[in-house]
């Protein structure tokens, strides 16, 4: 990994004048300017720096940043942001989205790399609700939450995203608050660092479809216990939390994913040996 | 006894009786003799217990397909034969073998008039101690197709390199069966060999041409899931990659695959992905985002029995229509398909060089039959494509990753490379690639996509074009070598016909194909699907002055060379 000299490289190093599509209150320019305090906190030059996203409002961030960007399908981050990963392991790559896409469309995924532990940084801006497609509710929305698609409430539970990385094996989760920007950034700056799969759920208020989560400024405290790499402990005090308590939750020490070991690269025209008789 | 330039020989028997083992020794036997040969497998859908059949042509000049008929049908048992009767076709010139114990061949083979002699496999084989049945019919096929005994020993020492009492016993074995050979009566021994020397020959399945030829063309990453028939292109490519420093991945499903393998592509590294049809259906969605977001990728799609999970373990080639259309929006890609198990080393090579070339996914179509067939082949000439991926320059301030040039292709910036960063996005952007949902982008995008293909200049390789006459053949993938079979059956008795074998399905090359079919007047177009997906896609995509027939069978029959021979006989007539 080169980084550019310290002096040179400011958050606005990172932005690139891409205006964004997002309402104004959104809480996802928060966490845009949250990612680019954390890269510049840790140093690295843009382009040292891939942001992979799916498709939501929350997966508009890469062109707003002036790092490598890929924008791709729906719920599919995670697998693109794996494959560069292990393509280019020179690469700090941050992937980005929101609810439905991350625990929706591409939930079974989210499985999967928790569980393949590939270093990686995810920052899920939490907002319970799909904003693009003018408010429908998510995985994360409220069981009573009324729409126009589930009058009533879906009445379903909601996604526990915490309690499934940790048991599907991420290396490092926390929690966020848009509002709490540099709170934001430091988490994340620690995430990139964190070896492994990293996780970060991010409130980030919806204020056009969910205006009451205005209101989240005030439910969300600092987590009162220490952070922990026990998986039976954090299990615990993640199936109990209220979804306010902020900070880092888990910190493991699973080696991350490997690929196959690596010999001295032999020449490809050297393969025929398995056919020549 | 007349000797014969090739032997059909079928070896059928419930699944674990080992007749692929056994097939796959025989085949290993022929090319150490200096023969060439095929052996394609068929197989239910069961791991253990269900029906197997090793169909094994030998040569002595290459062969690419199944013959008409089969001279010798061995069974080590006759438990669900009748699932196969279709495809053994026998005559009553052929012999078919049995094992007494195993009772009497079932009426249907009865029916063909085929002559029937019986061996007693296992009779035999117990008096070997740790000797099997497979070995002993092992054995009497070579007898019968006149292999030298010590290139089945040497198969064998070849296959079970611990050696020890194991090796000895399938030796034995084999022998037993090879002395009971001439007793089974009179059978056409292969003429001699003609094979060049050893070194020059390989023995390879399809799916491993394709997964070398890929990593030939520069493929250093893969991302799959397992399918049939594909799963042993990755097996292959998993111990190969790392030895050339690449990487394999096992994804979640085929949504993840393809995904993994745009992200490594971004990144600069070729790649590439192998499924068969419910894959490729699962992984439309991505493939558009490659076109739009200009990315290179390879997805080859090893076509067994559609739709749904069809006939997994079986040949078709109906997979021509989702990989031409089954992209949303208009979303121009490349189609391939191999026409024979060697020629996968180079369709791979060209679609990796392609698709980097023209910044574009390419899909390649190969099929069951191809990538589970194993061929001795001739080493292929070493074919190399000049080009690649055209990258952005450092620190260039008037960079535009989606420039609009003459050809269409712009260079690609690569992470890591300062100054030229850019988003890669499946929205329609303008040339910076800031997303715009302007009509003057996406019309000038559209055409920019579209142009890069048009006027690729895709060179002589874009079909196999062969022979000269007013008739022709035009066909592809598997079908090619029958086809290739029954011209030179009717070119041996005066008739003057063509072949036009497609490697390059899309985009279409109207003049090339103008020129192949030039002073042509019927055509016959050949493949093995329900729907003659091909002569479709011709009509739509070319002007064709010839009068155009079908000839299209679903699978997993195959088409034989008789059947094209005849049509083309009949033509021929006055």
């Amino acid at each position: 990994m080169s980084t550019a000299s310290a002096a040179a490289i400011t958050p606005q190093s990172f932005k690139s004048g891409v205006k964004p599509v997002w309402c104004p209150g959104c809480g996802d320019y928060s966490v845009l300017s949250s990612i680019t305090k954390a890269l510049a906190a840790l140093g690295l030059a843009p382009e040292n720096a891939a942001i992979v996203s799916g498709i939501g409002c929350s997966s508009r961030i890469p062109a707003y940043t002036s790092c490598y960007g890929f924008h791709g399908v729906h719920g599919r981050a995670l697998p693109a942001a794996t494959g560069l990963k292990i393509a280019r392991p020179d690469l700090t790559v941050i992937v980005a989205g929101g609810d439905g896409d991350g625990y929706s469309i591409g939930g079974n995924h989210f499985l999967h790399a928790c569980r393949r532990n590939v270093d990686l940084t995810y920052v899920v801006m939490d907002n319970h609700v799909y904003g693009m497609t003018k408010g429908q509710p998510s995985p994360t929305t409220e069981p009573d939450w009324d729409s126009k698609l589930a009058p009533g409430g879906t009445g379903l539970r909601e996604f526990h995203p915490l309690v499934i990385a940790l048991a599907s094996g991420a290396n490092f989760i926390a929690r966020a608050f848009s509002g709490d920007p540099n709170g934001t950034a430091d988490l994340i700056a620690q995430a990139v660092r964190h070896p492994g799969f990293s996780f970060i759920e991010v409130l980030s208020p919806c204020v056009t479809y969910r205006p009451e989560q205005r209101g989240w400024k005030d439910a969300v405290r600092p987590a009162s216990v220490a952070v922990t790499d026990d998986p039976a402990r954090a299990a615990r005090r993640l199936m109990t939390d209220d979804g306010f308590n902020l900070g880092v939750l888990y910190a493991g020490r699973r080696a991350p994913y490997r690929a196959a070991p690596q010999h001295e690269p032999q020449s490809p025209a050297s393969l025929e040996l398995d056919f020549a008789l | 006894m007349q000797q014969r330039d090739s032997v059909s020989l079928a070896l059928a028997g419930s699944g674990g009786a080992g007749v692929m083992t056994a097939g796959n020794l025989l085949l290993e036997a022929a090319a150490q003799a200096g023969y060439y040969g095929l052996m394609v497998r068929t197989s239910g859908p069961q791991i253990r217990g269900g029906e197997a059949a090793a169909l094994v042509r030998l040569a002595c000049a290459p062969v690419d397909n199944l013959d008409d008929r089969f001279a010798c049908l061995a069974a080590v048992d006759w438990q669900n034969i009748a699932r196969f009767a279709a495809e053994i076709p026998l005559g009553p010139e052929s012999l078919v073998v049995g094992d007494p114990a195993q009772g009497d061949p079932p009426p249907a083979l009865a029916a063909c008039g085929a002559r029937y002699a019986s061996l007693p496999l296992k009779a035999l084989a117990k008096g070997i101690p740790g000797g099997w049945p497979n070995m002993v019919a092992l054995g009497a096929l070579a007898g019968l197709a006149g292999l030298p005994e010590d290139a089945v020993r040497a198969a064998l020492e070849g296959t079970m390199k611990k050696g020890g009492a194991a090796l000895a016993a399938s030796v034995s074995a084999m022998r037993l069966g090879y002395a009971e050979a001439p007793k089974l009566g009179p059978f056409a021994r292969l003429a001699p060999p003609q094979g060049g020397r050893r070194g020059d020959r390989w023995l390879l399945s399809g799916d491993e041409a394709a997964g070398y030829g890929a990593i030939r063309g520069g493929v250093r990453f893969v991302a799959a899931y397992p399918i049939t028939p594909a799963t042993e292109l990755l097996e292959w490519m998993a111990p190969a990659l790392a030895k050339v420093g690449g990487a394999l991945v096992q994804a979640e499903d085929e949504l993840a695959s393809i995904n993994m393998t745009l992200g490594a592509s971004f990144g600069g590294v070729p790649a590439l992905t192998a499924t068969s049809g419910p894959g490729l259906s699962l992984m439309s969605e991505a493939l558009g985002l490659a076109v739009a977001a200009e990315i290179p990728v390879v997805v080859v799609d090893v076509m067994r029995v559609g739709p749904s999970t069809g006939i997994a373990t079986k040949t078709e080639q109906a997979d021509l229509n989702i990989a031409t259309r089954g992209l949303h929006g208009d979303a121009p890609h490349l189609v391939l398909a191999p026409n024979s198990v060697v020629d996968c080393v180079r369709t791979l090579r060209w679609a990796v060089h392609l698709a980097e070339t023209l910044q574009a996914p390419a899909v390649v179509l190969a099929d069951q039959f191809l990538g589970q067939s194993r061929a001795v082949v001739d080493r292929p000439a070493d074919v190399a494509f000049a080009g690649g991926r055209k990258r952005a320059s450092a620190d260039d301030a008037a960079y535009q990753r989606y420039a609009i040039t003459e050809s269409g292709v712009s260079p690609m910036a690569i992470p890591g490379t300062p100054g030229v960063a850019y988003t890669a996005d499946g929205l329609e952007h303008n040339e910076r690639g800031t997303p715009s949902s302007q009509a003057p982008d996406h019309l000038a995008q559209l055409d920019k996509r579209a142009r890069k293909l048009e006027r690729a200049d895709f060179g002589e390789h874009w079909a196999d074009v062969e022979g000269e006459g007013e008739l022709a053949v035009i066909t592809w993938g598997s079908c090619t070598g029958p086809v290739r079979e029954a011209l030179a059956r009717a070119r041996a008795e005066g008739l003057r016909a063509r072949l036009v074998s497609l490697r390059l399905i899309a985009p279409a090359q109207p003049e090339r194909m103008a020129r192949a079919l030039d002073g042509v007047r019927r055509a016959l177009v050949v493949e093995q699907n329900h729907g003659a997906q091909l002569l479709k896609y011709l009509r739509a995509e070319y002007t064709l002055e010839a009068d155009l027939e079908s000839f299209h069978r679903p699978g997993p029959l195959p088409i034989l060379p008789g059947e094209i021979h005849r049509t083309l006989a009949q033509w021929g007539r006055p």
